[in-house]
């Protein structure tokens, strides 16, 4: 295989079912084990799901200017941020456009895990020059597993033999489950309880029989990038090359987005020194910016009218759709923005989708969205939703 | 004393989704229940510490889609799991099994029968036709036939326009699927026994019939009915069992501002002038109100809540003779671990789905042979699943907990239903368990048998029938509950049913509940 297959593949190869995979960051990680993924997106919302995360990029930054170099290079004010805290934090060029989305773990005072979706080991050293820091690549060393779900805590409570509910929605702590030295930070992609475990990819295999074994009485469920693809729209959480374009890929300007457009602005800091792109975010948020992110609702009567009209019942996307669909105004003549992301939340029996949409159509607003009904285009009513669509008590009790 | 715009009487289901609707369009509604939980025979009780059972009704079969949305139930904290699979394990060590995964389920008939397994898609396509000529009707207040009123009319007219748009080769396959014995109807597909034995078994559920009654083929269609629903799943298991459906409609009704009052019994409807006026509870309280809703079945909604006089004496008789004959019972079992069947050694993905103990069309007919004479199965057909592997909150980690629906065991036994032979039919039913997994009984932490008498008593439904009253040809549509009586109204002014034993009635959907909620709200009495 020309890709590389993550730590965890030599237990995650045998249980697919069907040989589906998804290229992610040059590995290839499972789109679903079962051939539907199906009981897999249910483990996440039902008992706990195993996500296998390794691809993501990882990079450490260690030494004295650690901090300041991360503040000036992310939009959350990371020198503030206490040891033991995970930050959610996009990062921008100069001129405020989104490059990438990530997580910051506070490891040490002067120690840092940078998680990013594409490369950023370039950028951190543009951004460093003169600074007393080191900036290491741990992606091929350091694996990661993510367990989703109402069970997670107790399974890792278990495996990790230490009460886990003093640990806090981002949130880290060292453990040792089984003799492996780890990692368990509360943080996911699924808007659920759940939890991510580092580990040094050689101890990958051991961690992966143990977590497994121990959630058996719980029903944990190996899961796939399909039912995660389910969850995070539930959640609202966006994904790059998807719901919006780095702005180092972007060949012309109307490609990129700035966090303020993208509903990230609570990840914007107003305290903090320079940064890139801060005077073009401050302009942006003094004008207001002319996009917002947002979730639509699909009317289940006007799909259903479509289609009654063709003599079929309604057909719902079981599998999260990630293509530009054009959103109209409730007349359907006049284009308002595009949806990025959809599916059918078979949780809340719901046809939600994530869009672009002008920051002037409120909550409540009923727009037009595009679906194709047997071949033909229709349009089908749709209300702007406010994300995210579920939020749980449990995600941060 | 407030008086309520309406007072539902039992808060099961279709009690709730009737407070629900009406308490949306801003009525006052106040909903009394008997026991100390909501939820009627769709309720989740913890028989054994540390295991929770859906007691009686233990899968949603046919929840109305727009119940769930206009109430907003998974808001509320509904979650249908998936429930894809049937292994039926036969008497010579093989098994049939359907599952989730069509490509997968038509080779596994193949190896019966190739032919078989090409009618598998014809005959689904079919029932899927015949499932969406019937699906309007679930959602239609019924025309009475015989009546010139223009709703009835109109009604009618509709209702005759969808018939003959079918045309003509799908209305013949209707009148047949109305007509026939499901093993009739099935014998002109497959010919699989054991198929047949446990396509038929759906049709034979609530009924005191057996495969071979005229009339069962029309409940087959149930099942595809949910189908029709496709990727909405309005059918499976919901998480925390059956009566966390109760909970998020009553959780919803709350939302809306209505009042529900468990261990409020109701002992009368206060009737002056020929209009219901309000409740008397067990405990002699008397609660007025302007609309009083009765969610029980008829026979105690006509004949207990009312004083006879207060009807006409031909329609009580039409309830008298409304036919109830429970056939069900249900064993509900606390296990050490799971068990594993002779068929399909050891546990894995079969235990997520249901055990169908049909194996052959002659056994189910001779469950039911049984019971036509007074005694229960000595080998009964039987319906089991484990709650724990859908939902692993069903029990404590690694134990499981498993339910048996089991057919028959007649309401009217010989020498009536005693301790002793409540036992001994609980011993028929894991006697034939240990017969096609053997090992089982030794894996049993907790036992609990309830018989019809038993769901009488404890949820109150006569007879002890899981669907408030059989879902019989001859009680169904406009005959549901009495012909005449079929618009949730009654002879009683301010005084409606939204129980199952009104139209369409029949598990946890919900439908007579809403209809009926409309009818009340659309009199505005």
């Amino acid at each position: 295989m020309s890709l590389r297959t993550t730590p965890f593949h030599s237990r995650t190869g045998p249980l697919s079912e069907g040989q589906a995979w998804r290229r992610w960051a040059g590995y290839v990680v499972a789109s679903s084990y079962e051939l539907s993924h199906d009981r897999e997106y249910h483990a996440i919302r039902n008992s706990a799901a195993l996500f296998d995360v390794s691809p993501l990029y990882k990079y450490l930054v260690t030494g004295r200017d650690a901090a300041r170099l991360l503040d000036h290079v992310v939009t959350r004010n990371v020198g503030k941020a206490k040891v033991g805290q995970v930050l959610y934090t996009p990062w921008c060029d100069n001129e405020g456009k989104q490059i990438d989305d990530g997580t910051i773990s506070v490891l040490g005072e002067q120690t840092f895990r940078m998680t990013s979706a594409d490369p950023t080991l370039r950028w951190l050293h543009l951004n460093a020059s003169g600074l007393d820091v080191k900036i290491e690549d741990v992606s091929e060393t350091t694996a990661a597993l993510s367990l989703q779900g109402p069970s997670s805590r107790e399974i890792l409570q278990i495996a990790a033999e230490r009460d886990l509910a003093t640990l806090k929605y981002f949130r880290l702590t060292s453990a040792q489950i089984r003799g492996i030295p780890v990692t368990i930070s509360r943080t996911g992609y699924t808007g659920d309880l759940g939890y991510e475990v580092w580990v040094d990819a050689a101890q990958a295999v051991p961690l992966w029989d143990a977590v497994i074994e121990t959630g058996r009485p719980f029903g944990i469920t190996p899961a796939g990038m399909l039912a995660l693809d389910v969850a995070r729209i539930e959640a609202g959480l966006l994904l790059i090359e998807v719901d919006y374009f780095s702005s180092r890929h972007a060949l012309i300007e109307a490609q990129k987005s700035s966090p303020l457009e993208l509903g990230l602005g609570w990840t914007v800091a107003t305290d903090k020194e320079r940064y890139n792109g801060q005077a073009a975010l401050e302009a942006e948020r003094r004008r207001g910016p002319a996009w917002q992110f947002t979730g639509l609702t699909v009317g289940w009567d006007s799909l259903e009218q479509l289609y009654a009209e063709v003599g079929l019942p309604p057909r719902l996307p079981t599998q999260a759709w990630r293509t530009s669909v054009p959103i109209y105004d409730r007349g359907g003549h006049k284009q308002l923005g595009y949806a990025t992301s959809g599916g059918w939340s078979p949780l809340l029996k719901r046809y939600m989708a994530l869009a672009h949409l002008g920051s002037e159509h409120a909550t409540g607003t009923e727009v037009r969205m595009e679906v194709t009904v047997e071949h033909r285009r229709k349009q089908a009513k749709a209300l702007v939703t406010p994300l995210p669509f579920f939020n749980p008590d449990r995600k941060r009790a | 004393m407030k008086r309520y715009d309406a007072i539902v009487i039992g808060g099961g289901h279709n009690g709730l989704v009737t407070a629900a609707y009406l308490a949306r369009a801003k009525q006052s509604v106040l909903v009394l229940e008997r026991r100390p939980r909501v939820g009627g025979a769709a309720v989740t009780e913890e028989i054994f510490p540390g295991f929770k059972f859906s007691m009686f009704s233990y899968v949603v079969s046919l929840l109305r889609p727009e119940i769930i949305r206009d109430l907003d139930l998974p808001r509320h904290g509904l979650h249908i799991l998936p429930l894809e699979s049937t292994v039926t394990p036969m008497e010579n060590g093989d098994y049939l099994a359907a599952w989730g995964d069509h490509d997968e389920t038509r080779r596994e008939l193949y190896r019966h029968s190739p032919r078989d397994a090409e009618a598998y898609d014809e005959y689904g396509r079919l029932m899927h036709f015949m499932a969406q000529a019937v699906k309007p009707i679930l959602g239609m207040v019924p025309p009475d036939p015989t009546s010139f009123a223009p709703g009835d009319l109109v009604g009618l007219l509709k209702l005759g326009k969808h018939f003959r748009d079918l045309g003509g080769e799908r209305l013949h396959a209707l009148v047949k699927l109305m007509t026939m014995s499901s093993a009739d109807f099935l014998d002109e597909w497959f010919e699989t026994d054991v198929l047949k034995a446990t396509k038929s078994a759906s049709g034979i559920i609530g009924t005191f019939l057996g495969p071979r009654s005229p009339g069962t083929a029309y409940v087959l269609l149930h099942h595809y009915m949910g189908e029709l629903d496709g990727v909405f799943r309005a059918w499976g298991f919901a998480k925390g069992g059956t009566g966390a459906v109760s909970e998020s409609i009553a959780s919803a009704a709350r939302g809306f501002g209505a009042e529900i009052r468990c261990d409020a019994g109701v002992s009368k409807v206060i009737v002056g002038n020929g209009r219901a006026t309000g409740v008397v509870l067990e405990n002699g309280d008397e609660i007025p109100a302007r609309t009083v809703v009765s969610s029980l079945d008829p026979r105690r909604t006509f004949l207990q809540l009312l004083e006879p006089d207060h009807l006409p004496s031909d329609f009580v008789s039409d309830i008298r003779r409304f036919k109830f004959r429970g056939s069900s019972g249900k064993v509900n079992l606390a296990l050490d671990s799971l068990p594993s069947f002779t068929c399909m050694p050891g546990v894995g993905r079969q235990h997520r789905g249901a055990f169908s103990i049909s194996p052959s069309l002659d056994y189910v007919e001779r469950a039911y042979d049984d019971a036509k004479y007074g005694e229960f199965s000595r080998r009964p057909y039987m319906d089991i699943v484990f709650p724990s592997m859908i939902d692993p909150g069903m029990a404590p980690p690694g134990k499981h907990v498993m339910s048996i629906f089991v057919q028959y065991a007649p309401y009217a036994l010989n020498g009536g239903w005693t301790d002793a032979k409540r036992e001994a039919f609980g011993d028929a039913v894991v006697n034939t368990v240990e017969s096609f997994a053997p090992g089982f009984k030794s894996l049993i932490l907790h036992r609990q048998v309830i018989t019809p008498l038993d769901i009488e008593r404890i949820t109150g439904l006569s007879e002890g029938n899981i669907f408030a009253g059989e879902l019989a040809l001859h009680q169904l549509f406009f005959l549901r509950p009495a012909a005449g009586w079929a618009k949730f109204a009654t002879p009683v002014r301010g005084f409606y049913q939204c129980g199952s034993g009104t139209h369409p009635g029949g598990g946890i959907m919900g439908a007579s509940g809403r209809l009926a909620a409309m009818r009340i709200l659309k009199d505005g009495t």
